[in-house]
């Protein structure tokens, strides 16, 4: 089959219109996820370091991303991890789970399964008794996303 | 939606200043509120956005959920043990509904 020059034309215009205006979701941008780590820090950067997030590099199905986060800290009454904020910047929203740890929780350390509609970055941001923060980013690969229908 | 059943695991012993390892699951369907019927109405959300484990009344732990956490939200944390006591665990749901179960350890 051959195509006269005007159809070639015609089909590629098409093609980029429906590329265009194809099915679309609204994702949360990366100015949205930074504000999230803004809002939980208020507004200092966090360091790099002490925290470590634990996700699989692959995920086959984004509907249950088995995720687990670690904060080095002694765990006592004066000195310990108050809470981590779990981020996914290509969510439709990025927040995912905060957990609040206390001097009685032994080892600042928890997991969970998440959802993740896309390949994308997980964030975890910790934040100390004395008001210091860490990050750390792990980039997951999504098979099959858990945007759900 | 069948009435969600907590399930959690915590060890029946542990030894003075133990810290051990809890499991936590609730089965909850988790609806984000960004899925759509077949008809195209949005589905609205439901979701168990608060999770709490006390401990002799003393809050251990306690977790914030939003929606892009998967249905049947499963939680593992560490409580260090320095008495025998009760736990208690509460899972809160966005219509008010408050699901409560209790475990009981021991020191040996």
């Amino acid at each position: 089959m051959t195509f006269t020059r005007r159809q070639a034309l015609g089909l590629t215009a098409g093609a980029a219109a429906f590329m265009v205006l194809g099915p679309k979701m609204t994702y949360a941008a990366t100015e949205q996820t930074d504000a999230a780590i803004k809002a939980f820090t208020g507004g200092a950067e966090p360091a790099k370091g002490k925290i470590s997030l634990d996700t699989p590099e692959i995920a086959e199905n984004g509907n249950t991303v088995p995720v687990g986060v670690y904060v080095e800290s002694p765990m006592t009454a004066d000195n310990y991890v108050e809470s981590v904020v779990i981020l996914a910047d290509g969510n439709p929203n990025p927040a995912v789970a905060t957990f609040h740890f206390t001097a009685m929780s032994g080892v600042a350390e928890a997991k969970t399964r998440i959802r993740l509609a896309k390949t994308q970055n997980v964030i975890a941001v910790a934040k100390m008794s004395d008001g210091s923060t860490f990050i750390d980013t792990k980039e997951v690969k999504v098979t099959i996303g858990g945007c759900g229908g | 939606m069948a009435t969600p059943k907590p399930r959690v695991k915590v060890p029946k012993t542990a030894s003075q200043g133990e810290v051990i390892t809890i499991k936590t699951l609730i089965s909850h369907p988790m609806e984000s509120g960004q899925r759509k019927d077949k008809d195209g109405n949005a589905i609205p959300r439901q979701i168990i956005n608060k999770f709490t484990c006390e401990f002799n009344g003393q809050v251990v732990f306690s977790c914030d959920m939003d929606p892009a956490v998967s249905a049947n939200p499963y939680m593992e944390f560490t409580a260090k043990i320095n008495e025998p006591g009760t736990f208690k665990f509460t899972w809160v749901d966005d219509d008010g509904s408050v699901f409560e179960t209790e475990n009981k350890i021991v020191i040996e």
